[in-house]
């Protein structure tokens, strides 16, 4: 076939195109990933009990609100390195931004702490799990994620491969939010984001295999 | 008017083509890929320098993909970035399949002269899409054969292959996708 044909065979009967299409597959890919992380962690874990008193408790949304800004910045790397062409930029220090203001939290809260204390501030009761819970909790999430990205074009597949699972360990760090009793700084600055950063991490490697086009 | 100029100025003008097209202006459409493949074209020849005869599969493969990833242009966004950024990630998996390691060296960021130069001869392309179309699965390549090449309409493909009309139109969208990655596959 001569690039000419192949030029009149694209041209021909051509439909008008929707571009509202690529926010509304992030939109099902996060609604999907988010309730599906919900479900497994109300079903194999189980919301706390103490739900409905935490939450009146500011650190209860300091810790949801890390995950949920963490979240957004992933959200708008992938969307970034989804389009060709587009350069993640600034991007970048939106995931930076809630990392570092909660590590200074955790800074804040153990310089106050007496030096016994540290430690178990550090790893409450649950840090042999936590990571590993928001990684396993991140495989629904992170293939809906990954079906969002391979319906876009991107061009630099192991860091969309990272960003994208990344977008799916904060989504499950979000659902884990509502069952996990720990509520120190120095504790989920270390394990939730050691959690999200496992799919990043099998992003960064399947990238290249799974978003090629 | 200088490169610069002329550069700027196709831009403008391909990007306006471009947008009749997204908006389903078939005329506009077929005339933006007419004046992009020859851009393309003189830029693949400079990057290619050791592979004349490839610089046409790689120029179809890039108009297909360009086609196929349509959708994720943004309105405020450079086409020329854009168009770079799609036919730099079909070059670079071009040289991967061909170990040409070395041409990996050569730097190319050039793409502020994309749409400066301009070559309208086309050479034979090694490979055949036309016979690559009809490996496809009947449900993809019937709807392309129907409207894309015989040219009838959607309604029209559909009474004759008795689907329905979103399955005409899915199957034109799956299909050229697939083609897509069938040309893949032989790289």
């Amino acid at each position: 076939m001569k690039t000419d044909d192949l030029i009149s065979l694209l041209a021909s009967q051509t439909t008008p195109v929707d571009r509202r299409v690529p926010p509304w597959r992030f939109a099902v890919a996060i609604l999907i990933g988010l309730s599906s992380a919900t479900v497994l962690m109300a079903v194999f874990l189980g919301i706390r009990p103490d739900l409905g008193e935490v939450v009146s408790m500011p650190v209860f949304w300091f810790r949801l609100g890390f995950a949920v800004a963490l979240g957004g910045g992933a959200l708008l790397v992938t969307l970034r390195l989804s389009r060709p062409g587009v350069s993640v930029g600034a991007g970048w220090t939106a995931i930076l931004i809630p990392a570092v203001i909660a590590w200074i939290a955790a800074g804040i809260v153990l310089a106050g702490a007496d030096v016994d204390a540290r430690v178990p501030l550090l790893l409450g009761h649950t840090w042999k799990v936590c990571s590993i819970i928001i990684a396993v909790l991140s495989i629904p999430p992170f293939a809906a994620m990954l079906w969002a990205v391979r319906g876009m074009a991107p061009v630099r597949l192991r860091l969309a491969g990272a960003a994208a699972g990344l977008l799916a360990g904060a989504t499950s760090a979000v659902a884990y939010c509502l069952h996990c009793p720990e509520m120190a700084p120095p504790f989920w600055s270390v394990w939730y984001l050691l959690g999200m950063l496992v799919p990043s991490v099998v992003g960064a490697l399947l990238g290249p295999r799974v978003l090629r086009w | 008017m200088s490169d610069n100029d002329a550069t700027t100025s196709a831009e403008v003008e391909l990007r306006w083509c471009f947008l009749q097209g997204l908006s389903g202006d078939a005329a506009q459409y077929r005339l933006f890929l007419g004046r992009l493949s020859s851009h393309l074209r003189a830029y693949l020849r400079r990057r290619l320098p050791k592979a004349p005869a490839d610089v046409e599969d790689v120029l179809q493969e890039a108009l297909l993909a360009i086609h196929n990833a349509r959708h994720t242009y943004q309105d405020d966004q450079s086409l020329t970035a854009w168009v770079y950024a799609i036919t730099r990630y079909k070059l670079m998996d071009f040289f991967r399949a061909h170990a040409r390691r070395e041409a990996l060296h050569e730097p190319l960021w050039e793409d502020d002269n994309l749409f400066g130069t301009v070559d309208l001869e086309p050479a034979e392309a090694r490979r055949d899409l036309g016979e690559l179309l009809v490996t496809l699965p009947e449900r993809h390549r019937l709807p392309i054969e129907l409207v894309k090449l015989q040219g009838l309409s959607v309604a029209e493909a559909a009474s004759r292959s008795g689907l329905s009309e979103s399955a005409v139109k899915v199957g034109i969208h799956r299909g050229l996708k697939a083609l897509a990655t069938r040309i893949r596959g032989l790289t």
